[in-house]
């Protein structure tokens, strides 16, 4: 890369040319990050009318409620969950995809939910889900199931995560095909001229064939249940019952815009940043190193 | 050539500055024009949706039409709690409206903004409109006035819980359809009855699981929600209702969940449709579920006041009200508060206010609207429709039922809603459950006392 790599021969013309970038960088990103960093500081009513600066004792108030806990394990948990239901599925469907000769009406169908808002998604799901007016309480009662998210935890987390998954198959499905089709027809040719079976090609070519390709899915899909799950969580179940449902996103929310409690709400998102930044440097190693090897 | 590509950068950035900044005053400008032409504007940013939000669209045109001074614009901001953030972040950025419609539960935490909000006494005071605050209903205005009787919200649409109950349900079950229960331990009866004869699933449901179950309970039982008054004689308020019959309700009702007696339906008006589909056959609801309940439900039905419980107390109280009112935030011209109270004299005119009544279902919030009502023999067509005004007007309110005062209400409500849904699904006994929403409750009351220092 570093051959192609344009010398300026202005020290400020380079600078002048992002100059835009920085400037939305800094007003939308940065500055309200800041603002949210000093505001973490801060015991504030909702009017902004009378503030006092109290140190790190919204972050103490974080750390010590039970119910931030609980959603770290939440967020954990639904992480975890998705990242592994998407991509076994999204693999899955590709691979069968992949097999076939006319591909493209699949193909369209399988990426179709991706299209839809998350915030869609919540509704859509909704009505299926609806303990009254939904079509799978409904055929589970017909074999006596008991279908109750509204008031067990355990069936609300199952509803979101499902959910969450169904759009991020899509996007899951969309990679590992096109992963497939990178892969040179000649290494499975020469696997099944030398009498592999169909599962050794899958598991000892394909699998390690497409390791670039997981790594990029799986932190994508972890920062889209981490980041991207507030409209589906919003429109499903306010992260209820009794905040089986809410991770950290949405807690920031509950905590800032419903409770109107700035300072803690702003002590969390501070958290999250540090989180996302983690993330996204681990990303940056892995897939440097990744595509140097 | 250096030089040029530099210079023209340059001014290309600058312009960009420029022209963010050149549009903004000359918007500023053009609306400052068109004020100094037409009527003056008040904007009035509320919550109300679908049918209740086209008649605040026309109300609006109305009072617009009554005059040519001024020019009422509301605008739907969203859910209650969306309208109220919006505000709050509207003021921050010095961006507020005249009016600004909040939801009875965000009512302590608007009072404490000394400095952002426009009492509405001033405002009337000041706009010179004719003002008597003892034309109001008690129970109403009651929620919004300080000790001293100075009312510092406007109230708009007020509501209180009534019981809806299925009359066709109650006669395939061989009960009376006109002699709904009036206690518990008839509403238990009656929910057997109806289960055993296998005309619905469970007994009834309830919407508002904190309003109907703890804070109603508490006011037609008459006895406190907490120390002080329920939070009007001080910002050092206490919960009790871990100490109260409280906890025997809520005992019941869990007993009563795994019985089918009772179906909990979800938080806020969530509980609705199981009335609706005719999978239990009464619910509690606001009076202004009234219509709502008329369209959806495909079945005759009918209201009656909450019930109570015969071996504690003889007969109820009265209830609270739920709803919201109409705030004037700090920041604006004279003149444009005086036509904030052209427009609430308007608003709580008899005939407005009777037609806004009959229409939604929300209490009429004076007592002239009320008899014009009764006038009008809109009672008298719609059985039922005088219910909740009997419930609230027949007894004088006490220091239990006469409202409740607390900052960080909101949240609060959020709380009791959570660790209802720990004791309906068994997770938590009826104590552990409201001992640890009081001791949660209490948290919150004690950070915002020290925010409102």
């Amino acid at each position: 890369m570093r051959d192609k790599q344009i010398i300026y021969k202005s020290p400020v013309l380079p600078y002048l040319l992002i100059l835009p970038e920085l400037v939305i960088i800094l007003l939308f990103f940065f500055w309200p990050a800041a603002q949210a960093f000093y505001q973490s500081f801060l015991r504030e009513d909702p009017f902004g009318l009378s503030s006092t600066f109290i140190w790190f004792e919204n972050y103490r108030y974080v750390l010590t409620d039970p119910f931030y806990l609980s959603s770290l394990k939440t967020t954990f948990f639904f992480t975890l969950w998705v990242t592994l239901f998407t991509m076994v599925s999204g693999l899955g469907l590709a691979w069968l995809v992949f097999q076939l000769k006319e591909r493209e009406t699949y193909q369209t169908f399988i990426i179709w939910p991706y299209a839809l808002a998350p915030a869609v998604v919540g509704v859509i799901w909704y009505f299926i889900f609806n303990p009254t007016l939904g079509v799978l309480p409904w055929v589970l009662s017909l074999f006596g199931g008991n279908w109750d998210p509204k008031l067990l935890g355990k069936q609300a987390v199952l509803m979101v995560v499902i959910a969450l998954s169904w759009k991020q198959i899509s996007y899951n499905f969309l990679f590992y095909l096109a992963g497939l089709e990178g892969i040179p027809k000649s290494y499975t040719e020469a696997a099944m001229v030398a009498g592999a079976s169909r599962s050794q090609i899958f598991f000892l070519i394909i699998r390690p064939l497409l390791a670039p390709t997981t790594f990029f899915l799986l932190t994508m899909n972890m920062l889209y249940t981490l980041f991207d799950s507030f409209g589906t969580i919003h429109n499903l179940t306010h992260g209820g019952p009794n905040h089986a449902t809410e991770n950290l996103v949405y807690k920031v929310y509950a905590d800032g815009f419903i409770g109107l409690n700035l300072g803690a709400s702003s002590a969390q998102s501070v958290i999250i940043m540090v989180m996302a930044v983690a993330l996204t440097l681990f990303q940056f190693k892995f897939t440097d190193k990744g595509g140097r090897a | 050539m250096k030089r040029k590509i530099w210079t023209a950068s340059a001014l290309m950035a600058l312009g960009a500055l420029l022209w963010s900044n050149g549009s903004g005053e000359v918007e500023k400008a053009d609306s400052a024009a068109a004020k100094a032409q037409g009527p003056i504007e008040i904007t009035w940013w509320h919550a109300m949706g679908g049918a209740n939000g086209e008649k605040i669209d026309q109300i609006a045109s109305d009072f617009n039409a009554s005059q040519n001074e001024f020019k009422v614009i509301p605008v739907n901001k969203g859910s209650y709690s969306d309208t109220m953030t919006a505000g709050i972040a509207a003021f921050r950025s010095g961006e507020q409206p005249h009016i600004i419609q909040v939801y009875e539960v965000g009512t302590g935490t608007m009072m404490a903004a000394k400095g952002a909000i426009k009492p509405v006494y001033e405002v009337m005071k000041e706009g010179g409109a004719a003002f008597d605050p003892s034309a109001y209903l008690a129970t109403v205005t009651g929620y919004y006035t300080t000790a001293k009787g100075e009312m510092l919200s406007m109230p708009f649409n007020s509501s209180t819980p009534v019981m809806y109950y299925n009359k066709d349900a109650f006669a395939a079950a061989g009960l009376d359809p006109e002699n709904p229960p009036k206690t518990w331990e008839d509403v238990e009866k009656v929910s057997r009855i109806l289960v055993d004869r296998g005309v619905v699933s469970a007994g009834f449901t309830t919407t508002w699981p904190s309003w109907l179950m703890v804070e109603n309970f508490s006011a037609i039982h008459n006895i406190p929600l907490s120390t002080k008054s329920n939070g009007f004689e001080g910002m050092d308020a206490e919960f009790l209702f871990n100490k109260t019959l409280v906890v025997k309700q809520h005992e019941m009702l869990a007993k009563w969940q795994k019985e089918n007696i009772f179906k909990y339906g979800g938080r806020a008006s969530a509980a609705g449709p199981l009335f609706n589909t005719g999978e239990v056959a009464m619910t509690f609801g606001s009076s202004a579920g009234y219509s709502g309940y008329k369209q959806n439900c495909d079945f005759s039905f009918g209201t009656s006041p909450l019930p109570y419980w015969a071996s504690e107390v003889k007969g109820i109280q009265n209830s609270i009200i739920g709803g919201a009112s109409l705030w004037v935030f700090e920041g604006h011209s004279a003149e444009e508060y005086k036509g904030v109270a052209r427009f609430f004299n308007y608003l709580s005119s008899a005939e407005v206010q009777a037609d806004w009544h009959q229409f939604t279902g929300y209490l009429p919030i004076t007592y002239a609207a009320y008899d014009l009502t009764k006038k009008q023999g809109y009672y008298a067509a719609n059985p039922g429709t005088e219910v909740a005004l009997i419930q609230m007007t027949t007894n004088q309110p006490t220091a239990n039922s006469k409202g409740l005062r607390f900052g960080s209400y909101n949240q609060i409500r959020d709380i009791i809603n959570d660790e209802q849904e720990a004791i309906f699904s068994g997770e938590k006994t009826a104590q552990q459950g409201l001992d640890d929403a009081v001791k949660r409750a209490n948290e919150l009351l004690r950070q915002f006392e020290k925010a409102n220092k």
